[in-house]
């Protein structure tokens, strides 16, 4: 069931990704993303990482995506036009990626067992509930962090309404 | 049956609870259209709908073969697929929240080795959330809509609708903390079962001492559904239809059904979280098992059709009587005056609970 269900939804998640590309209009690219980012929801879900998956929904799809798609409306961006692109770009472009991609599955496979491995969620319905073990978390092992994010979300927001502000 | 697996009589069983709950809610849909109908009618000193059958009572049965028959009209300037899609998705999200909502007390029927809740579609250890999500994925299907007609009082409908949900999403979110942190769980089951000690002195709105959430909870979604005092991305006299203008025959009726399948879930919700949803005002005054096994078993899910029933009229009686507020005023009331008290809110409660526990 698992396996199942990580195929579909990483198949669509990939499908997605490369037509966020592949589309020449905005709104269509950030839709996409959308569909990316639900897809990877429900991959966490199956891992057993229930909060997770909804907080990616909420906060990513929900919120995050939401003002893109806003600002693409409200700016009217129109069918992006194609250039030839920089000649740097076409010759590092796939070297580049594939370099960091092998890189990136030769670190994850040799510290396979640093990271830790994923355990099956088992049955969705008989699942525990993992949100008292991640609030207990958050709030003692990892409380310098969460708080250290929390204000630098806060200078942003700062300097957005310093931006934002019209002169006197 | 015992020549199916288990999970084969899994799917089985949750396909068939699937289609049931589809059925009722599609159902409530249609006739809470005619009970505002009747119920506005009445407020307004009219009858209402009451050709099509007794009392109109096959009105919407009427209402949809014209929404079916009409011509489906695209306009030239439209973006074709999202102008399509844009109602799909405002439909489903709206009903598949329903499939979270615990609609009777736990039952559990054990059938070729699957055992499987009665009353409620899927028992997720973070129903909250889920509907919470699916709310906000809502924003999608209408903030699309106004975009991909190109007319400009779609586009201005769209942007108020998901601007104004997506302010008062805050507002809903935090009024709900509270009743939250009494469960101490975001499971509906949960919260529903730590509201059915003592009936109605239980009740979170009551006993748990919840009503500023509840309040909060209440205005919220009215903003939230796009429902009258907030209406304002369909103010007809400012945007003839709003976000909906260029839809005709039955993408508009799936943005109708839309909004009132979200006023029934939103109507649920209140329900389960300040209103002991299933659970009976009465406690435990009568036997649990009052009235044998069947009755005992229909009384709660009457119990939650009741509640729910109720915050509809509400929702009604409040479109019959308020006035539409002003854009600018929408604003500022999510933002400085929803938001803090929702805050206050939950400060105030988890000093309480940590005080006493």
């Amino acid at each position: 069931m698992q396996l199942v269900l990580f195929v579909i939804f990483g198949l669509l998640a990939v499908v997605a990704a490369l037509n966020l590309l592949l589309q020449r209009h905005p709104i269509n690219s950030a839709l996409s993303l959308v569909v990316v980012m639900m897809s990877l929801a429900v991959l966490y879900w199956s891992l057993g990482a229930e909060f997770l998956a909804a907080a990616q929904v909420i906060v990513y799809s929900g919120a995050i995506m939401v003002l893109f798609v806003f600002t693409i409306m409200l700016l009217n961006a129109g069918e992006e036009e194609p250039t030839t692109g920089s000649r740097a770009a076409s010759i590092v472009g796939f070297p580049g990626a594939a370099a960091i991609f092998c890189l990136l599955s030769f670190v994850f496979l040799s510290e396979r067992k640093a990271l830790g491995a994923t355990t099956l969620g088992g049955e969705l319905n008989t699942a525990g509930s993992n949100l008292a073990a991640i609030s207990s978390l958050l709030f003692t092992k990892l409380l310098l962090p969460f708080e250290v994010t929390s204000v630098l979300i806060l200078v942003a927001i700062l300097g957005a309404v310093v931006l934002a502000r019209k002169e006197q | 049956m015992s020549h199916l697996t288990a999970f084969q009589t899994f799917l089985l069983l949750n396909i068939l609870k699937i289609a049931v709950v589809l059925v009722i809610t599609l159902t409530a849909v249609a006739y809470t259209v005619l009970l505002e109908r009747k119920v506005l009618g009445h407020i307004q000193n009219r009858w209402g709908p009451s050709r099509v059958g007794p009392f109109g009572l096959l009105q919407p049965l009427a209402d949809g073969i014209k929404l079916f028959l009409k011509e489906d009209l695209t306009p030239l300037a439209a973006q074709g697929p999202l102008f399509i899609l844009a109602p799909i998705i405002a439909l489903g999200c709206s009903l598949v929240s329903i499939a979270v909502v615990p609609f009777g007390a736990f039952h559990a029927v054990t059938l070729n080795g699957v055992s499987v809740d009665l009353f409620n579609v899927a028992n997720v250890n973070i129903g909250l959330l889920v509907i919470l999500g699916i709310t906000s994925i809502g924003v999608y299907g209408i903030a699309l809509s106004g975009w991909s007609s190109n007319n400009k009082f779609a586009l201005l409908g769209s942007l108020r609708a998901s601007s104004q949900m997506v302010s008062y999403e805050l507002a809903l979110g935090l009024s709900l903390v509270g009743v939250v942190l009494r469960a101490q769980s975001l499971s509906l089951r949960d919260i529903v079962n730590s509201q059915a000690a003592h009936g109605i002195l239980s009740w979170n709105v009551f006993g748990g001492l919840q009503f500023v959430g509840f309040f909060i909870y209440l205005i919220a979604a009215y903003a939230e559904t796009n429902r009258c005092p907030f209406d304002l991305p369909e103010a007809e006299s400012e945007l003839v239809a709003g976000y909906h203008t260029e839809y005709s025959s039955m993408k508009f009726a799936m943005f109708f059904m839309a909004e009132y399948a979200n006023m029934i879930t939103v109507s649920c919700v209140a329900t389960l979280l300040f209103f002991g949803g299933p659970a009976s005002p009465l406690g435990h005054l009568l036997p649990d098992n009052f009235g044998g096994p069947v009755l005992s078993a229909i009384f709660p899910i009457l119990w939650f059709v009741a509640k729910v029933f109720s915050f509809l009229l509400l929702y009604i009686w409040v479109r019959g009587t308020l006035p539409r507020f002003r854009y600018d005023q929408l604003m500022a009331f999510g933002w400085k005056v929803l938001l803090p008290v929702a805050m206050v809110n939950i400060i105030v409660t988890s000093l309480v609970l940590a005080l006493r526990g």
